[in-house]
């Protein structure tokens, strides 16, 4: 048992009204594996991966990671957001840099920052500004800067929810090489069902309205994945049919929010 | 280039213009001088160095008074985004007083200090603080939520947060702050000195006027401005418009 979210409930109270979030939410993840969790917006699920990373607090439950209740952030979980949220006054190395800066001597710091750089191509931009890079370069460097501080997770909130198509197609492929690299266990916030089945071992399918857990598929497929694969097109439809439900509320939901206002 | 040619043509115009008009209408230079008096009189100052006395005398003012407003307004502007209480009681106060010209605190600043560069630079102080407290509390305020989160995932919190990303973050607006600090506090820098003491360039505006050399007068306000409009231009507009771009908040 390395990470395990145990009976989680939160709420929110807006101007009096109690809002569940999250219900009941239990999960247990092994060490190196890939976890997406899927779903659709306003289910919970990023809320779920902040209370990981210990930036938000469950109303009751406790996450262990090791053994250990989350209480703060860490640095022992690496997290990258949808935004890149380099840091502009620093350059690329200067960035992957900033989580080493206590516990290693500059030139250490260079040289894993370098290592780590290299491990997602950019080596070359070291010495650039965020400003200066694209938006799929911004977010590979936000992973190596992750990566860089050796976290034992590394926590994903939609990572390339922002990029292209295509972009996003050669993230995917890189990423899977760094976590096989790496052997990092993963935890990847997604709302896209392609994304969860090319990436994951697992996928947890989350429902809306309260967002609880309604489906935990194991992806059992040959890596690099395709999506013409007869078995991934029949997972996609599974998904897909679970998801309807779900989605159907949430257009039930605000159709009525619409209809009242 | 075009930009330069357009305006060199109209400063001529200008020029031609304001000689010709003061000419046909035939008044005397203590009522109107022409620009070709002011040339004179600009000549002349620079000729017995006058006017160089009074620019070093004046930059030595706004640079002390600047300083240390813009020292205060770094402390203020924190204290303000920090501590709630001390923004709905101390905020609003320097508010208050952001609405009062500065200048209007001389009579009791030459009570205080007496007729002296003193009170002068206190003027001056007051000027470029407020706006720099302003700008300051704006910056620290409006530092994206998402470097926090980011920082606090990589183990860092308290001061080394504060020191290593919040103030960092905020240097778009302390920029900003500094450079209106520096046009509020030249402002108050040449009412100080028309109101106190010389040397300074206001200083000889009011000399001048207290011997009817109009001419003189109307070159210090042309010194004034352009001084004002060259600061700002050649330093500050460059080194705001750089940290927008690398900040990321304006696509180069």
């Amino acid at each position: 048992m390395f990470l395990h979210i145990d009976h989680i409930n939160k709420q929110f109270t807006n101007n009096k009204v109690v809002n569940d979030v999250l219900v009941d939410i239990n999960l247990t993840i092994r060490e190196g594996e890939f976890v997406s969790i899927l779903g659709p917006s306003g289910c919970g699920k990023s809320t779920l991966l902040s209370m990981v990373a210990g930036l938000s607090e469950a109303s009751s439950g406790e996450i262990k990671l090791e053994g250990k209740t989350i209480k703060k952030p860490g640095k022992d979980r690496g997290m990258v957001f949808q935004q890149a949220a380099l840091f502009p006054w620093l350059n690329v190395e200067e960035n992957v840099m900033f989580p080493l800066r206590k516990e290693m001597k500059k030139k250490e710091a260079k040289q894993t920052a370098r290592k780590f750089l290299q491990m997602v191509q950019l080596s070359n931009y070291a010495a650039h500004y965020p400003h200066e890079l694209s938006g799929g370069m911004q977010q590979r460097v936000a992973i190596a800067r992750a990566l860089a501080m050796n976290p034992k997770m590394l926590l994903m909130d939609e990572p390339f929810g922002a990029l292209d198509e295509q972009t996003r197609a050669r993230m995917h492929a890189e990423l899977e090489k760094i976590w096989i690299e790496t052997k990092k266990t993963i935890l990847f916030v997604t709302h896209s069902i392609s994304e969860s089945i090319k990436l994951s071992d697992r996928i947890i399918v989350m429902g809306t309205q309260p967002g609880t857990i309604i489906a935990d598929i194991k992806v059992d497929l040959p890596r690099p994945r395709r999506f013409d694969q007869k078995e991934a097109i029949h997972l996609e439809k599974k998904i897909n049919l679970l998801l309807k439900n779900e989605i159907d509320k949430v257009v039930k939901e605000e159709l009525s929010y619409a209809a009242n206002h | 280039m075009q930009r330069i040619i357009k305006q060199l043509v109209f400063f001529i115009i200008l020029l031609v213009a304001w000689e010709g008009l003061v000419r046909a209408g035939g008044w005397t230079p203590d009522v109107m001088p022409k620009p070709t008096d002011v040339w004179q009189a600009l000549v002349r100052g620079f000729g017995d160095k006058t006017l160089i006395y009074d620019l070093v005398a004046s930059f030595q003012r706004l640079f002390i008074g600047l300083l240390i407003s813009l020292m205060l307004g770094i402390g203020l502007g924190i204290l303000l985004a920090k501590s709630k209480t001390a923004d709905e009681t101390l905020g609003s106060l320097i508010l208050a007083l952001q609405s009062v010209p500065s200048i209007v605190w001389l009579p009791l600043a030459i009570m205080w200090f007496g007729l002296n560069e003193k009170a002068v630079i206190f003027i001056v102080v007051l000027g470029g603080t407020l706006v720099m407290t302003i700008n300051m509390r704006m910056g620290i305020k409006n530092v994206s939520p998402l470097y926090i989160r980011a920082a606090q995932t990589m183990g860092s919190r308290g001061l080394d947060l504060f020191l290593k990303v919040i103030f960092p973050a905020a240097v778009p607006y302390a920029v900003t702050g500094v450079r209106l600090a520096w046009a509020f506090a030249w402002r108050a820098l040449m009412a100080g000195e028309i109101l106190s003491t010389g040397p300074g360039l206001g200083y000889t505006l009011k000399y001048a006027s207290d011997f009817g050399d109009m001419s003189l007068v109307i070159a210090v306000m042309i010194l004034i401005g352009v001084i004002g409009t060259a600061v700002d231009y050649a330093f500050f507009q460059r080194v705001e418009k750089n940290v927008m771009r690398r900040w990321g908040l304006e696509s180069s």
